[in-house]
Order: structure tokens, then C-alpha cells, then sequence
């Protein structure tokens, strides 16, 4: 499907999106079952997520401490009373045949996020952002008989998500891309959850309607399900959004469904809609008493909060005067920021340290397929060769072999250079004859350390190094150089 | 009555009952005599009443929270013991999949 691109410009599309995050908690909502993933289906349920008559919810306190995380660093209001609502459909993952959910009166409400759109930042905002529990899982294929059944396992019924609601406020794939992307980095610097989309710890659904450029009012939006990666939501959305317009310029009309993305086929579909399919029935949980948040439990968590995202790239811009892009692409991960600025310390060098992580490190990275918690060069051993690079005691290009080696063998700077017979040049009196060389054909620098310029020494020390392709040992270069000059 | 076959139909929808013509005649005085029996409470005013949804009143701070601490629960042949049907260690139910 492809709409032409000036058919395509006199529309806008307007784009909500419904994240749902899984908490990081041991044990789930209600109830003390493990919400470890990958365990034997249905080896951690109870009563309560089995739902199985008589038994009771009990809420899990860091639960709604991680929800609150989530909620003050999107700037939202918290709600000093809040409670939660069973919300009513039959689905074989969900046993109680209710999902409690929170309806009218949420965790917290009226934040915002900002993006990048075009250059510019804009803000997004939050409705809200409240506490619910996650169904079962159904498996659907994989068994000689899934022509007929389906699979429940209930190890994730009753898991603990938040659910974070933008505003009607964007406007491209490329915003929502950025939005979500945004969101994933906040919860993983708060480390309430580890947004892993193939896990489903982080899923997305997008309420999506076009209206002509400019227009006020909304067009009928459908929602579209199953966005399970960055990638699905970027291309659903696409697609969503010429098929409305292609809708819309031939004259028809949207109708407000529900459609599910298939990646395979790369389209939407609508899902069977039945005009009240979404009647909830929602009505207050009766089994939980209403949930307050004091003030002291608010100020808890507030002095919790770590430094985030848009923070740490104005500090790392103002203290180690990084360029904007550079902090940017560095606070991106705050595993990447760690490493950095372990980097940054240790070498005393930040902005060696940001080109060198930013550009060598992450292409070896990249060529190796890992992450960089699994870096083979730990933060440490990058800031010892940064430091013999700012010394002089290895050129760039010497570097940046080394460090290719430290990576392909998991070995420290000075272990690869002395297995490739980069190793330093210890004998003194070989170092002395190169320095009295050195020293001969540069009777001004010579005089000038000799009037009390004693800084000449580091150019000395720089010569010797480059003389000897930076393998002369540098503390002993220096002794030599401090008493031939002397 | 104020109720109408169509809600009667609409009901059992949502509660994913099939119900026969006959039976949609049936219930439908039924149901209407039960709302009309609740709607009694709506003679009383409650203007200045609080909307409550548990029987116990909030206190200020929570009495009932649990700390974030997994605890040994089911194993699986136990989960699955009143399973109608199962197999490979979960619950078996009819294929369902909600698709166009």
C-alpha cells in the first residue's frame, strides 16, 4: 500500500499510544508467586492468580513504589487516593474472568515526556500511568493438536504492569518511535523493569486516526494491537495510516475497531468487531481497600529517583564539555553512560573517552554482535590505553590496534603489547643514547628546560615516544631525560 | 418494564450465554422484576453519602501491604490437578483466537 506524497501531506495523522511495562518485582500484584520468565508453565501460581474461589488479593508495596518511579519521572501527578477496578472480559488467560485494573481514580495523571521531532523538542503528554495485573499467556500453535486447542500457561497471570497513556499528541510514526524509545530508556535508568519486547515486557498498542492538515477535530481512530517490537510499531503505524487515508480519499468512512498488526503479512486486520466488544463493565475491586499514598512514602520515592536521562546529558555536557550529539548518544543507555563516565574517570580524559566508546568501542560492538555489558574490554582496561594514548606512549593508529586485540582476546593493553612485541623498551642505556640524540638536534628546547621551562619535558618525553613508536617505557624515559638534562 | 429482549441478548452476549428465543422471553420479566426490586434504593437520598465500594473504610495510611518477597507456591501437577483437560504442562482449553 502506498498513498502518493502530496495526497499524503494535506493529511495529519494523530497518534496516542497505550504502553504497558512489566515491574521488576520478585513476586507478582497480588499474590507471592515468583514472576520469574522462562520457568515450567504454571509452576508459579497460587490461588489468587489461579483465581480460584475465596481467594484474596493482597497489593505488593514495592509494586507501587516502582509505579510511582515510573509516574514522577513522567511528571505526573500522584494521586494521594487511588484505587483499583475489575475490568470484565472472558479470555481463557484470565481465570478470574476480570483483570484488576485501576479505571476512575488512577495511580497518578497529567505528566509529560519530551521528544525530539524535527530537530525541535516537544512535549507529549501523559494522561495517566496506573497499576494493573497481566493475563496468562495463551499458545495457540506449537502442539499436534493446536488445530483445535489452545495452551494456557499462568506463570504471568497476575504479574505486575503499569500502563502509561499518551495524549492524542503525536503526529508521526517517527515521533512515536522516538516517544517509546524515550519511555524504554526512562524505565530502564529507573530499573523498574528491563523493557525486554521479545519477553513482553514492554508492549505497545497505538490509537491511530488522520484528519486533514490543520483540522481540529479528530477523525474515528481504530486501535491498533500486537506492536511487539520498534520496528512493528513504526511500520503498523505506516500502514495504518494510508489505509485510512486511502480510506478517507475515496470517499469512505473509518469505522472504530480494534486491528491487529501482522508482521508477516505486514498489514493490519480488523479484528471481529462487535459493536459492544469493549464493554468492560468496569466496577471498584471490592477484595482491595482504596490505596493511599502518603506524603512520606511520596518523598521516599522521590529521593530515590535517579539521575535521569535529559539530566545526565546536561551534565555531561557542562562537566565533561561534551558535544551535544555526543552526550545525547551517550545517555541514550545508562549502561553506555556508566561505562562512559567509568571511562571518563579513570583515564581522566572524557573527551577521549566519549570518541573513543562512541566510535571504536561501539563498532567493535556492533561487528561482534554484543551489547555492552557484555563488552570483552571492561571500562577499566579502555581508560588504561586512553591513558597511554594521552601520554603518548601509543600513537592513535597503535590504539586502536590494541585495542582491537583487547577486544578479540579479552586481554588488558599491556598484555597485547608485549605478545605482539609492542613491549615497552626498558633498557636505560638504550633510552639514554636516543634521548642525548634527541637532545642534540634540539639545543633550543634543551636551553629552555635548562632556564626553568621544566613543561619541555613533556615534549621530550613525546619525542623519545614517537622515536620509538611509543615503546619506550615512559617512566624511565623520563628519569633518563630529568638527568641527562639536568 | 423497561428492560427490552435486545438488552436481555446483549446480557447474555457479554456473559457468552446462547440463549433461545423461548428463553429470551423468559428471563426477560425475570431480570426486569430484579432490577425493578433494586431500583428501590434509588428512592433513598444519598446526596450527601460518600460512594463506597468496600465494606471497610480506608484508613490513612495502608494495613494491608505486602513486601516484595516470593514465597513457595504450587507445583505444576498441583496447579493443574482440577484441569479438566491438559497436556505438557498446561491447562487445555478450546482453540481460541480472535482474528477477522
Amino acid at each position: 500500500m502506498s498513498v502518493a506524497t502530496e495526497v499524503r501531506t494535506k493529511y495529519e495523522a494523530v497518534i496516542g499510544l497505550e504502553v504497558h511495562v512489566q515491574l521488576l518485582t520478585q513476586s507478582k500484584l497480588f499474590c507471592s508467586c515468583s514472576t520469574r520468565f522462562g520457568d515450567p508453565p504454571n509452576s508459579n501460581v497460587c490461588p489468587v492468580c489461579l483465581g480460584l474461589p475465596g481467594a484474596l488479593p493482597v497489593l505488593n508495596r514495592d509494586a507501587v513504589t516502582m509505579a510511582m518511579k515510573a509516574a514522577m519521572a513522567l511528571n505526573c501527578a500522584i494521586n494521594t487516593r487511588s484505587r483499583f477496578a475489575r475490568k470484565n472480559y472472558f479470555y481463557p488467560d484470565l481465570p478470574k474472568g476480570y483483570q484488576i485494573s485501576q479505571y476512575d481514580e488512577p495511580l497518578s495523571q497529567d505528566g509529560w515526556i519530551e521528544i525530539e521531532a524535527n530537530g525541535a523538542r516537544r512535549r507529549i503528554g501523559i494522561t495517566r500511568v496506573h497499576l494493573e495485573e497481566d493475563a496468562g499467556k495463551s499458545l495457540h500453535e506449537g502442539f499436534p493438536d493446536s488445530e483445535r486447542k489452545s495452551y494456557i500457561d499462568l506463570n504471568r497471570s497476575g504479574v505486575p504492569l503499569i500502563e502509561i497513556v499518551s495524549e492524542p499528541d503525536l503526529r508521526t510514526s517517527e515521533e512515536s518511535y522516538d516517544y517509546l524509545t524515550r519511555l524504554k530508556t526512562l524505565m530502564l535508568y529507573l530499573e523498574v523493569s528491563n523493557c525486554n519486547m521479545e519477553e513482553g515486557s514492554l508492549r505497545c498498542d497505538a490509537n491511530v486516526s488522520v484528519r486533514h492538515a490543520g483540522a481540529s477535530e479528530f477523525g474515528t481512530k481504530t486501535e491498533v494491537k500486537n506492536l511487539n517490537s520498534f520496528r512493528f510499531l513504526q511500520k503498523a503505524l505506516e500502514y495504518e495510516i494510508e489505509r485510512q487515508i486511502e480510506i478517507v480519499e475515496s470517499g469512505g468512512t473509518i469505522e472504530q475497531e480494534t486491528r491487529l498488526w501482522d508482521s508477516r503479512e505486514q498489514r493490519t486486520y480488523g479484528m471481529r468487531s462487535k459493536e459492544f466488544a469493549h464493554d468492560y463493565r468496569y466496577f471498584p475491586e471490592p477484595d482491595l481497600l482504596p490505596l493511599i499514598i502518603t506524603e512520606d512514602w511520596k518523598d521516599e520515592v522521590r529521593r530515590s529517583l535517579p539521575e535521569l536521562p535529559e539530566a545526565r546529558r546536561q551534565r555531561f555536557i557542562s562537566e565533561y564539555a561534551l558535544p551535544e550529539y555526543d552526550a545525547a548518544q551517550l545517555t541514550a543507555s545508562k549502561i553506555l553512560a556508566n561505562y562512559f563516565e567509568e571511562v571518563a574517570k579513570a583515564s581522566g580524559e572524557p573527551k577521549l573517552a566519549a570518541n573513543w566508546v562512541l566510535s571504536e568501542l561501539l563498532y567493535l560492538l556492533k561487528e561482534a554482535n554484543k551489547e555492552i555489558t557484555d563488552s570483552p574490554v571492561s571500562a577499566a582496561s579502555l581508560a588504561e590505553l586512553l591513558a597511554l594514548l594521552s601520554k603518548g606512549t601509543v600513537s592513535g593508529k597503535m590504539a586502536k590496534e590494541i585495542l582491537a586485540e583487547m577486544f578479540r582476546a579479552g586481554k588488558r593493553a599491556a598484555e597485547v603489547m608485549s605478545a605482539q612485541g609492542l613491549e615497552q623498551i626498558n633498557d636505560a642505556e638504550k633510552i639514554a643514547a636516543m634521548v642525548r640524540e634527541i637532545m642534540a638536534g634540539n639545543p633550543k628546547q634543551v636551553e629552555q628546560y635548562r632556564k626553568g621551562k621544566t613543561a619541555t619535558l613533556g615534549w621530550f618525553v613525546g619525542q623519545v615516544m614517537k622515536a620509538t613508536r611509543g615503546q619506550a617505557n615512559p617512566q624511565l624515559v623520563q628519569d633518563v631525560l630529568k638527568r641527562e638534562l639536568g | 418494564m423497561a428492560l427490552t429482549e435486545k438488552d436481555v441478548r446483549y446480557v447474555a452476549e457479554l456473559a457468552h450465554l446462547e440463549l433461545t428465543a423461548d428463553e429470551v422471553t423468559e428471563f426477560l420479566p425475570q431480570l426486569d422484576a430484579i432490577l425493578e426490586y433494586i431500583q428501590k434504593l434509588n428512592e433513598l437520598d444519598t446526596t450527601q453519602v460518600e460512594p463506597m465500594a468496600q465494606v471497610t473504610y480506608p484508613a490513612a495510611e495502608n494495613p494491608a501491604l505486602r513486601s516484595d518477597r516470593p514465597q513457595p507456591t504450587f507445583q505444576q501437577d498441583e496447579a493443574l490437578m482440577n484441569a479438566p483437560e491438559q497436556g505438557a504442562g498446561y491447562f487445555r482449553v478450546p482453540r481460541v483466537i480472535e482474528r477477522e
